[in-house]
């Protein structure tokens, strides 16, 4: 138990790698956006933006560092807000 | 009995009831709300896209992809130097810990300039929450959009001034030695809410800017 109180210090070269990663998926997401792909262009906007934020969570803000239960109180929180817009859809798509 | 008074002796004489653990599930709750709150937000914005898309679409191409995309960068960039300085920080160099929080916070400080900018073309274009070109010319979709774009937008300004108030506690902290490599909490959490600005507007940008 105490031995979880010692941090795991991380590179700066890590965290560099990663902004290039979110610029890269930044300007990624700008050119995909930008070509007419229809209704897909929402959708790959939001791949994109998911990917960054998935490596925000785990990278700067630790969470591949911290312990279990911070990632599941995490990934429950997000599960939830999905389950949330999957009812609020699944009422818009099908009202008569 | 006397191991008991001597210890509630100690605990008068020096309450230090540091615990980097619980600051950080403390931290992580709020967060949850604040994901929550954006969450709303963000589920009203689909819904009425989804109601409208084309007055969504034509009025996206009201906004300026170039200040969005400028923006995102500096913010990406920012958040990278306050996790740098959680590193420093541990590592023991005080100096560039406060040296990056001090980056942060001018970055900041320019994400809100290109903002004021950005809303101030808005502005001049007769574009704001409840002005006579919006009720008169625009059809309830746009006026939705913008709505939307000055409230979440807002919203998200408003939260970087906290986090700048923020890191502005943070660097006093690290600078009078309260803040240091055994007690980063402060530190650390100044820099989970700076990231958790960062992830919003990750979905932000998207939404407004690029969708079109």
């Amino acid at each position: 138990m105490s031995e979880d109180k010692h941090h795991h210090i991380v590179p700066y070269r890590l965290y560099v790698i990663v902004l290039v990663a979110l610029l890269v998926l930044t300007f990624a997401s700008i050119g995909i956006t930008s070509i007419e792909l229809g209704e897909f262009t929402v959708a790959a906007a939001l791949l994109f933006a998911v990917v960054k934020s998935v490596l925000v969570l785990t990278y700067f803000m630790h969470l591949k560092y911290d312990k279990p239960y911070i990632k599941l109180m995490v990934a429950f929180v997000f599960a939830i807000f999905v389950v949330v817009i999957v009812i609020t859809f699944l009422d818009y798509l099908y009202r008569v | 009995m006397n191991n008991m008074a001597e210890h509630q002796h100690a605990h008068v004489e020096h309450p230090d009831m540091y615990d980097p653990e619980s600051s950080k599930i403390g931290m992580w709750l709020f967060i949850f709300t604040e994901l929550l709150l954006f969450g709303g937000l963000f589920i009203v914005y689909s819904v009425y896209r989804y109601m409208n898309p084309d007055a969504f679409h034509l009025a996206a191409e009201e906004l300026n992809t170039f200040i969005g995309a400028f923006n995102t960068v500096i913010l990406l960039v920012s958040s990278m130097t306050i996790a740098m300085s959680t590193t420093a920080l541990q590592k023991g160099h005080k100096k560039v810990a406060i040296a990056l929080v001090v980056i942060t916070f001018i970055i900041g400080i320019g994400f809100l300039v290109n903002k004021y900018f950005e809303w101030g073309i808005k502005f001049s274009h007769g574009i704001w929450p409840g002005s006579e070109q919006m009720l008169n010319e625009m059809s309830q979709g746009e006026i939705l959009f913008f709505g939307l774009y000055f409230v979440m937008t807002g919203l998200h300004a408003l939260h970087i001034i906290v986090g700048l108030i923020i890191m502005g506690f943070a660097i006093k902290g690290v600078a009078n030695g309260k803040v240091n490599a055994k007690r980063p909490s402060l530190l650390d959490n100044c820099g989970l809410y700076w990231h958790l600005v960062d992830l919003i507007w990750i979905f932000l940008f998207p939404l407004f800017y690029l969708i079109h």
